[in-house]
């Protein structure tokens, strides 16, 4: 099972995706922003970062990168993809999610284990959560603020496309305190948190057991390999 | 040279957190008289010649599409400079 991960200049978590690619069972492969190529694999990330310094606007330039292309004409045929953080960022500006994101309501980088809900669970990301399960995955963002028109709001609250809330606190003073999103048919994903950094004990978000024992973001990445086997 | 300007402006009805932050600044420098500051960006687009027709509706195509973000900003001014 290959799950590309996307590097473009300024990414900085992608050796993080591919470690939790890895210890979900599948099998990371490196995508290069500048190649159109993607080497036949079964599911994208687009993980976070500062692509292309945040020029212009967060995953802007990003978007209109050679490998953008191929991943949005794959993800209208149905290829999962998970933009976490810079990579929501470079899903909206490639509107494959509506929308947009804005600099944080308290002007801070923030840098938290922040709880959320989940509220969608029929995506190739989301697959082996519970609905309504509270989950804790660390978000660390300068601008992370979603927004969208009332209109849009409407639709995907109608339509049920918000995959996960913030919960207890709203770090980013995100609208209806949206923290990701998903399309309508369920194969794209986006969220401002970071599955990648809660995937292995030790390394995790402190849970009431133990330490840095949180292992709530390996669901995302088992959730696709699934979802890839049984399709 | 001659030049398109494009300016975008945050969406009115937007935070605009880096806005804010300068106006307080110069409240605190005592400019008491600025009741509110917004920032927003300027892109000038070089070219060899006197752009054409097409080169403006070029450019205005480019600041919807790329050069600003509906959603969050609106585009204020596509002038040329020669």
């Amino acid at each position: 099972m290959k799950i590309g991960v996307v590097t473009f200049p300024g990414t900085l978590d992608d050796r993080d995706a591919q470690r939790a690619v890895r210890l979900a069972g599948g099998e990371p492969v490196a995508l290069w922003h500048a190649d159109t190529n993607l080497h036949s694999v079964d599911a994208v990330i687009l993980p976070g970062g500062f692509s292309f310094g945040d020029y212009l606007r967060c995953g802007a330039i990003a978007a209109q990168a050679p490998v953008m292309e191929s991943i949005i004409d794959a993800a209208n045929g149905g290829l999962p993809v998970l933009g976490i953080c810079n990579g929501f960022q470079v899903l909206v500006e490639s509107h494959l999610l509506p929308g947009g994101l804005i600099r944080n309501e308290h002007q801070h980088f923030i840098c938290r284990d922040q709880k959320l809900i989940v509220e969608n669970v029929d995506t190739a990301w989301t697959n082996g959560f519970k609905l309504g399960q509270e989950i804790t995955i660390p978000l660390k963002n300068g601008e992370g603020g979603y927004i969208a028109d009332d209109e849009t709001l409407k639709r995907l609250e109608g339509d049920g496309l918000i995959a996960f809330r913030y919960s207890e606190v709203n770090p980013n003073g995100s609208v209806n305190n949206i923290a990701g999103l998903r399309n309508e048919r369920g194969n794209v994903v986006g969220l401002m948190p970071h599955p990648e950094h809660a995937v292995e004990p030790g390394f995790g978000p402190d849970t009431p057991l133990a330490m840095r024992s949180g292992v709530d973001g390996l669901t995302f990445f088992t959730s696709v390999l699934n979802q890839v086997v049984n399709s | 040279m001659p030049k398109i300007i494009v300016e975008v402006m945050p969406k009115a009805d937007l935070l605009d957190p880096a806005g804010k932050a300068v106006a307080s600044a110069l409240q605190r420098r005592g400019n008491a008289e600025i009741t509110n500051v917004r920032i927003g960006k300027r892109i000038e687009l070089h070219y060899e010649s006197t752009p054409t027709e097409k080169d403006i509706e070029a450019a205005k195509q480019i600041a919807a599409d790329f050069l600003s973000n509906g959603v969050i900003e609106d585009v204020v001014a596509v002038t040329v400079e020669n």
